[in-house]
């Protein structure tokens, strides 16, 4: 059974706008895919529509995780089944600190698995686990008791949601836009954080406009993504193509302007 | 219809976990006035506690001023209370208390339920706890008597601390003030005396726990809290009371004096049902150096009007007032606060956090007044307001009277909605919208409850949490 299989998927805003219109892809456990397109093609609708936005709607296809249709469901629900989406923008919490967001969201998806019944981990265990995985990506100890993404700096923010996904073990991991912001000392910790993860357990899609991300966690797949739908797909030297030669000879006649 | 009346409570009783009552019990109190106010029960009230004549006198004096006065035509609706269909005085026991066991099985049982015996044990150097009209129990830790704390009932001061109580209550507030001191100071019965010595810091907090159990109840306990030179007590009220479709009504009056050098830090975390009415006056004095702290939760009750406030008197006082109103379904909190600068290089802080949510209204109503003569005062007010839905509703009323030019003050208020890329970005960490929401108004409130000793910020952010549950499916 597939990780993630998206089927003819479709998405349309609220006013009935169709962002996303058709799109077909698998990805296993193992696997690292990369979406790259150019801005305005609808990516990041469609890591939203994955995730389970509720400005954005499903007009056709459905979204199976392990085998199960997701696609109803919503946030709560699919993060709890093992979706994560790193954030482009990751949103401000004043007053919750790190570290108490991170122990809420760890008992949210352990009472989920445990049919709806409290089953809190152990403050010892859960800090432990937290101060491990704090060094091993470079997050500096002080950001644990500030206010999560509240006055962050781009890349602490980004640091910050790959911590997230360390310490939530997601099935599939979307990561969106996130080596924007980025210099190299914090997208190589936070490429490595995803390389480390991607293994048995979990698979990794990476919507990205640029290559350089692609330098440092090296895909198994890459799709190019234009006006909402995958219209290439092909090995890694795909990604070295299309940062050579641009995203021109993939655009189709008439959508030129659009996705400029 | 009734049946319809029963499942509303029945529902708020399902979100309200303090809404149970001892329904048996009422025909054993010890004594009960009948319904309604009027010159005979007050009369009743101090013969059967056998006050001095001019407590006699300053009861049906102030009942006279309650006649008087008209009720207040701002803040929340007053005008659907039903004051003859109140019991204004309950002794639910003969005698006071100073051991858990000796109270009264059912009556214990409430306390047990509430947590209070367990909390004295574990963080509180005294507690009082009143049910209805009295203190049934109280008891102040043997070190703090023999450093010559003062930590009674308000009725046993009267008896023991005569020409002290009489030297000071009602200086602060005077029976006249408005028209619900001056139904306390007719009917006042319960409450806390404390008197802090020169020098001395009570580490833990003192408690005193508010309980009403009888339907229809009035409370109206009086606290009057002496802080002496250089001395600090930090102490903490806590109020619930159970579910009826009738009203109740819960107007107290505290009176504080903090004097040179000496700090006070009053804190209330108030959970009445929803069908109290909350109109309580609280005031204090703060001399040369003095530090005054209000830290004042308001989440339960039908309608509260309370604004703390702090007369800066001594050069160089400080004041600080820390305000959360919370307003669900049915509930109006009328919160702020109130700070008057009259001593030099004075200065205070008014930070005042609302959240309303399913047509719930919350609000800041505060005055900050400077006197002429009080040059080099600070003073800054933040708040903000956090409106849940669209049927809910936040106001402010900020009113500002300065009549120094020397003085440094600053406002900020903030209005803002719940976002839905804020509930998104949580959920799709696994919260359900419900634990956003409140992770949301946790991280709002935060500010404030980092303020409150630990067991009390975990209570606080618990009782949000209880609120935020029932908002939601």
């Amino acid at each position: 059974m597939a990780l993630l299989e998206i089927k003819n998927l479709h998405v349309a805003l609220e006013d009935g706008t169709p962002i996303v219109k058709g799109v077909d892809l698998t990805v296993n456990t193992n696997e690292k895919h990369a979406i790259m397109g150019p801005n305005g093609s609808g990516k990041s609708t469609l890591a939203y529509a994955l995730m389970g936005h509720p400005a954005y709607e499903i007009t056709e296809g459905e979204i199976l995780l392990d085998g199960v249709d997701v696609s109803d469901l919503g946030a709560d629900e699919r993060g709890q089944r093992g979706l994560f989406l790193a954030f482009q923008y990751p949103h401000a919490i004043p007053g919750v600190t790190v570290t108490s967001f991170l122990r809420s969201a760890i008992n949210a998806k352990r009472k989920a698995a445990n049919g709806g019944e409290d089953d809190p981990i152990a403050v010892k265990e859960f800090r432990i686990e937290m101060l491990a995985a704090m060094e091993h990506l470079k997050v500096p100890r002080e950001l644990a008791q500030r206010y999560l993404n509240d006055g962050f700096s781009g890349g602490e923010k980004k640091r910050v949601e790959i911590l997230q996904m360390a310490m939530l073990k997601p099935r599939i991991a979307v990561l969106d836009e996130t080596d924007s912001g980025l210099d190299i000392d914090a997208l190589r910790v936070v490429a490595n954080g995803v390389n480390e993860l991607v293994g048995p357990e979990m698979g990794a899609l990476v919507i990205t406009h640029y290559q350089r991300i692609l330098n440092y966690i090296t895909p198994d797949h890459v799709h190019v993504f234009v006006d909402g739908r995958i219209v290439a797909s092909g090995g890694a030297e795909l990604a070295q193509k299309l940062e050579a030669e641009g995203y021109e000879a993939f655009i189709p006649a008439g959508v030129a302007s659009e996705a400029s | 219809m009734s049946t319809t009346e029963n499942d509303v409570v029945k529902e708020i009783r399902s979100e309200y976990q303090y809404g149970f009552s001892n329904p048996d019990e009422a025909k054993d109190y010890f004594f009960k006035s009948g319904r309604g106010l009027s010159h005979e029960v007050v009369e009743a009230i101090a013969e059967h506690k056998n006050e001095p004549d001019w407590m006699r006198k300053f009861r049906h004096k102030a009942l006279d001023y309650f006649y008087a006065r008209p009720l207040p035509a701002w803040g929340g609706n007053v005008a659907e209370i039903d004051f003859d269909s109140i019991f204004y005085y309950i002794k639910p026991t003969e005698n006071q208390v100073d051991k858990w066991e000796d109270l009264p099985a059912d009556i214990l049982d409430t306390w047990d339920k509430l947590g209070i015996p367990e909390a004295e044990k574990k963080y509180l150097a005294g507690v009082g706890a009143q049910y209805e009209s009295e203190v049934v129990y109280h008891k102040l830790q043997e070190d703090l008597e023999r450093k010559g704390v003062i930590f009674l009932d308000m009725d046993s001061a009267l008896r023991e601390h005569e020409d002290v109580v009489k030297q000071y209550m009602g200086t602060i507030i005077p029976s006249n003030d408005n028209k619900f001191s001056a139904l306390n100071s007719a009917v006042w019965s319960g409450g806390s005396f404390i008197y802090v010595p020169p020098g001395v810091r009570i580490e833990m907090p003192l408690q005193a726990y508010f309980r009403i159990n009888a339907e229809n109840m009035g409370q109206f306990e009086r606290t009057l809290i002496i802080v002496d030179e250089d001395a600090y007590v930090h102490y903490v009220e806590g109020c619930t009371a159970p579910i009826y479709s009738s009203d109740s009504l819960h107007s107290a009056v505290v009176e504080i004096i903090v004097k040179p050098r000496g700090r006070c830090r009053y804190t209330t975390i108030q959970n009445w049902s929803n069908n109290v009415y909350n109109l309580v006056t609280k005031r204090a004095v703060a001399h040369e150096d003095a530090t005054m702290e209000w830290v004042d939760g308001n989440l339960g009750s039908k309608l509260t009007m309370k604004y703390p406030a702090i007369w800066l008197m001594g050069d160089r006082a400080h004041g600080e007032v820390l305000s959360i109103a919370f307003a669900g379904k049915g509930q109006h909190q009328d919160a702020g606060g109130k700070v008057v600068h009259v001593g030099k290089n004075t200065s205070s802080v008014i930070t005042s956090k609302s959240i309303s949510k399913d047509g719930g209204r919350a609000g800041y109503r505060g005055l900050l007044e400077v006197a002429s003569g009080a040059t080099g005062s600070k003073s800054k007010v933040v708040c903000d307001a956090l409106i849940l839905d669209d049927e809910s509703r936040s106001d402010t009323y900020p009113y500002i009277k300065v009549d120094e030019n020397d003085v440094d003050l600053g406002h900020e208020a903030t209005v803002s909605k719940i976002g839905e890329e804020q509930l998104f970005y949580l959920m799709s960490r696994g919260l359900s919208e419900a634990e956003a929401s409140a992770m949301i108004v946790s991280g709002f409130v935060e500010p404030i409850t980092k303020e409150l000793p630990l067991e009390y910020a975990v209570e606080m952010n618990r009782l949000i949490q209880l609120q935020m549950e029932g908002s939601v499916g």
